[in-house]
């Protein structure tokens, strides 16, 4: 009894990613703790959302990639109507659409997106990966460009930037040509100017913000200044567990979402930053090297991409946390609280285990 | 042609040379995150330790003061004022259930009360001063400041709190504010507007308060002050001032609304009075109304089961969300179209025998009256409301056209008036019959249509928008209550322009008919005689009865039978003086009966306090 269990919910799991995600989810209970104000009732609730997390990655793990891959289509299909139903009658929750009522759930279409768009691009490449020719890259431009568009409209830059950004790892990963890619970051550079009057004016608010914190001391560039104080303050030591003034005097927003990172930097300095640092690390390289022993293209392209995601939340979160980027609303993998962007995380990382296990199973 | 095949290795190739360079990037871009991190942390840690430290510098919200709302002569409606409340420090208060005790003999303090202290005291830890009362009597005030020096730790804070001056008067149209809650936060929020609120506690939830929100609120000011470790205040260092918020002038008149109001006395319902040449609402009556001031500071569990539960619901604005159906009062326009769309004549005669019945059918759409009218033509089905001659008008005309007739008076739809959560009515349609309920259109439906019953549904605001259509010739004005906004910053004053909302073209003769028959209603021999008698002006009205319950064939309506909330709703809209009109309005009693007896004299005192009563002088410009 106990063995089947195990067999098939543990043994599918790699260790290495298993332990590390072990070690940031038991770091992120402690952190948690103490930046909600040592509110038990939030840790438990993280626990819960934790626990559904688990079963989904365990779930994904078991999975044969080649079942994924069969969903990826699909999957892509839902997230993009889903999508275009949001544009045409989703609620208006004031001044955006983002929300879909179906009876009692509230859905976010753009979340399913993060997942589906390089699924379904990933199994594009595999299907066309014996002949694949310039014509496959602008089919698969297209793919992302429509829903990037769509949650553009919403608007929503930030999550539109990062569904574009797991669009684009694939691409790259499939092999898109590098003076593509050299022509294109100089196209968008030289486009900066043109795209500036699109932008909405709290948009525009962020990025003139950045640029001098010190315009809007109220807003966004409060933000900032008291994420920049609470890192400062802590030193390379940190001022200890439930030590940090600058959360605890709520001195700093969302302290136990997008800028917990600032607490964590507080009571734990620049030694327990390296630490995150460090496993996260670990994760993202054990990902690369399941990518590269991945058996099929549809699993390879996946591992990448997914890694390179990780990767990107953690790089945009920091970045914005420590001001060298713009205010967006991107949760720090594993340390934020909140259960959709937990689960969608650890789906990733059920990805990953699921490519490694299987990887000799499945036949070339 | 087909391009080659790709190589399978030289793709593995490719890709792991990919994966590798990437990786490569990741740890460029790791280091350079770690080095800013060093740098914050190494090198500016000094700096940042006393900022966070030794000095903070704190940045606190400057609130501005929210705008007033005036009537359109400058009555105040909502305006800001200082409230005082009891408060203790349990930090500095040695013993804080004897000092409750001893303070019971200098103010009241009720149980409930007491329950609140001890709540926000547990939510507060023991950190920050708690109120055990709020809204101190003067006389409070000034006993406790004597005996003050026996209370360490206990004291009076002065705080600004919006007050309604004219209480129940006028409620659901301004409206009230109160504390800002977890849903307005979200909103706030999503709205990139939480910065604009630090520091606010309370938002507009109904009314004028809630819809003009963004204007009476103001703009946020900001002060950087340098505290110490403790958070206590050393100095300011930069300040940027509040902006207070608009005040707006309303085009209510509030003594005509007074007045009004009290032309109900106890009975419920709702009155809409505008101008009709510039859809300048002048009262606003939704009865009975509720006490706004309950709910600024929260409103207490007893208070909120009075209003919640009372079957009067008070708060229910039935002016802009109840939706009736409009009864007679629909008789005019229909004699409008179909004059308009020459479907009968005004002289035309038909007989009423009391009862309109389709060719080979037994079952009779009775007139109210028993016996029928006899011999009516156009005015005198409106003088004395006949029935029958509007169950055959409307089967002459079909439900099609008169729903699009209807439709450009305004009903079925929503206004556009000033005020969230607007009711839109219903007015039927063969194409909305089939999208709603998957039927087919019965031409029974079409008669009772045609006296205003069935499926028709109009809110007392539409009745009086239609009512004003009415009098303006034809063009349609789109009712609004704010007629002025005073600009905290500059002083200045915008006028607030009236808007058409659509303009139609009637020939003046038919409706010089319809005017004519709505005059004589208010004569002896017409519905509203009474309530006409003695009118130094000329009224222009018809009277409607809207019915609650079903009555059964070959049954009579007796009022006496039913109980008194299944009697019908009376109705009654009107407009005068009827050759140059200054005022039109649309008048609902709940369970009132006849119209003409109940919601036409309402509309008679409003009329002669309007047209005959003295006048304040109009809104200057200051």
């Amino acid at each position: 009894m106990i063995k089947r269990a195990y067999v098939r919910w543990i043994a599918p799991m790699d260790r290495t990613l298993l332990h590390t995600t072990l070690f940031l989810v038991l770091f992120s209970l402690i952190v948690l703790y103490s930046a909600s104000g040592e509110e038990v009732s939030k840790v438990l609730s993280q626990v819960r959302n934790l626990g559904l997390a688990f079963l989904v990655m365990g779930l994904v793990a078991r999975t044969n990639p080649q079942i994924l891959e069969r969903l990826a289509f699909p999957l892509y299909g839902l997230a993009l109507l889903a999508l275009i139903a949001v544009a045409l009658t989703g609620e208006v929750s004031h001044g955006a659409r983002r929300w879909l009522h179906l009876g009692p759930l509230h859905v976010q279409p753009s979340e399913l997106m993060k997942l589906a768009l390089p699924m379904a691009l990933a199994a594009f490449f595999e299907w066309r990966s014996r002949t694949l020719n310039w014509r496959d890259f602008v089919v698969a431009t297209l793919m992302i460009l429509v829903p990037v568009g769509l949650v553009l409209r919403q608007p929503d830059l930030g999550t539109a930037l990062l569904i574009a950004s797991s669009g684009f790892y694939i691409l790259y990963f499939a092999g898109l040509p590098w003076k593509v890619m050299g022509l294109l970051s100089a196209l968008a550079l030289a486009a900066l100017p043109l795209l500036w009057p699109l932008l909405h004016g709290y948009q525009k608010k962020r990025i003139l913000i950045f640029l001098d914190p010190t315009q809007d001391p109220l807003g966004a560039g409060y933000h900032t200044l008291q994420a920049m104080i609470a890192i400062g303050s802590g030193g390379v030591l940190g001022k200890g567990w439930l030590q940090g003034t600058q959360s605890h005097l709520d001195f700093l927003p969302e302290h136990t979402t997008d800028f917990i990172f600032a607490v964590f930097g507080e009571e734990f300095g620049l030694v327990g930053e390296l630490a995150f640092l460090g496993a996260m690390l670990v994760l993202i390289t054990r990902g690369f090297y399941i990518a590269n022993e991945g058996s099929t293209p549809f699993s390879r392209l996946m591992a990448g991409a997914l890694s390179m995601t990780l990767f990107t939340y953690t790089f945009v979160n920091m970045g914005m946390v420590s001001g060298i980027l713009p205010v967006v609303g991107v949760p720090l993998p594993f340390l934020s609280y909140g259960g959709t962007s937990l689960v969608t995380l650890f789906s990733s990382v059920g990805f990953l285990m699921s490519v490694h296990h299987h990887r000799k199973l499945v036949k070339q | 042609m087909t391009p080659p095949l790709r190589d399978p290795h030289q793709e593995r190739w490719n890709f792991r040379f990919r994966l590798g360079v990437t990786w490569w990037l990741v740890m460029v871009l790791f280091l350079a995150l770690i080095t800013r991190l060093a740098w914050l942390q190494i090198v500016a840690q000094r700096h940042y330790h006393t900022l966070a430290e030794a000095n903070r510098i704190a940045i606190v919200p400057l609130v501005p003061q929210r705008g007033l709302i005036l009537d359109r002569h400058g009555v105040v409606l909502a305006e800001n004022r200082y409230e005082f409340d009891l408060e203790i420090d349990p930090h500095l208060c040695p013993d804080v259930s004897a000092t409750l005790e001893a303070l019971t003999q200098l103010v009241t303090i009720t149980p409930s009360d007491r329950k609140l202290f001890q709540k926000m005291r547990d939510e507060s830890h023991g950190l920050a001063p708690v109120a055990i009362r709020t809204h101190l009597t003067e006389e409070e005030v000034a006993r406790f400041s004597v005996n003050r020096y026996r209370f360490p730790g206990v004291d009076i804070e002065a705080r600004l709190t919006r007050t309604y001056p004219l209480g129940l008067h006028a409620s659901h149209l301004i409206g009230y504010i109160s504390r800002i809650n977890e849903d307005d936060q979200d909103r706030l929020e999503d709205e990139d507007l939480s910065d604009q609120y630090r520091g606010t506690n309370h938002i507009g939830k109904q009314g004028i308060e809630s819809h003009y929100e963004s204007l009476l609120h103001g703009t946020t000011g900001s002060e950087q002050v340098e505290t110490d470790a403790a958070g206590h205040g050393l100095r300011s260092l930069a300040q940027t001032a509040p902006i207070s918020g608009d005040d707006l002038y309303l085009t209510i008149d509030a003594k005509l609304q007074q007045v009004a109001e009290e032309a109900f006395g106890l009975q419920r319902g709702a009155l809409v009075a505008l101008d009709p040449e510039t859809g300048e609402i002048l009262a606003f009556v939704s009865q009975p109304g509720f006490d706004p001031n309950l709910f600024v500071d929260g409103i207490d569990q007893e208070h909120w089961n009075d209003l919640n539960t009372s079957p009067d619901h008070p708060l229910n604005d039935r002016a802009l969300r109840g939706q009736y159906p409009p009864g007679s009062t629909v008789k005019p326009f229909m004699a409008l179209a179909a004059l308009q769309l020459k479907v009968r004549s005004a002289d035309e005669v038909l007989y009423d025998p009391g009862y309109f019945s389709f060719p080979g059918s037994s079952h009779h759409y009775r007139d109210w009256r028993e016996g029928g009218h006899g011999k009516v033509d156009m005015a005198l089905s409106i003088i004395q409301s006949c029935d029958t001659y509007y169950y055959s008008l409307a089967n002459q005309m079909g439900i099609d056209r008169m729903h699009d007739f209807f439709t450009l008076f305004g009903f079925g739809q929503k206004s556009g008036i000033d005020l969230d959560g607007e009711a839109a009515g219903l007015y039927p349609s063969t194409a909305w019959k089939q999208k709603k309920y998957h039927q087919d259109w019965y031409a029974g439906d079409t008669v009772i249509s045609g006296i205003g019953q069935g499926y028709v549904l109009a809110t007392p605001l539409q009745l009086a928008v239609a009512t004003a259509t009415l009098a303006n010739q034809g063009k349609r004005m789109t009712p609004h209550l704010v007629r002025a906004i005073r600009h905290a910053a500059s002083g200045r004053i915008t006028r607030i322009a009236p808007k058409v909302g659509q303009a139609l073209t009637f020939r003046p003769e038919d409706l010089e008919t319809v005017r004519n028959a709505m005059i004589g209603v208010m004569k002896p021999g017409g519905t509203a005689a009474q309530a006409g008698a003695g009118a130094p002006y000329s009224i222009a009205g018809k009277t409607g009865t809207a019915q609650v319950v079903g009555i059964r064939q070959g049954e009579k309506y007796n009022a006496g039978a039913l109980t008194e909330r299944n009697r019908d709703h009376a109705l009654f809209i009107a407009y005068a003086p009827a050759d140059h009109p200054r005022l039109a309005l649309a008048v609902l009693v709940e369970n009132g009966g006849h119209g003409g007896s109940t919601a036409a004299p309402i509309a008679r005192q409003v009329f002669d306090y309007y047209l005959l009563g003295k006048r304040s002088p109009p809104l200057t410009h200051d």
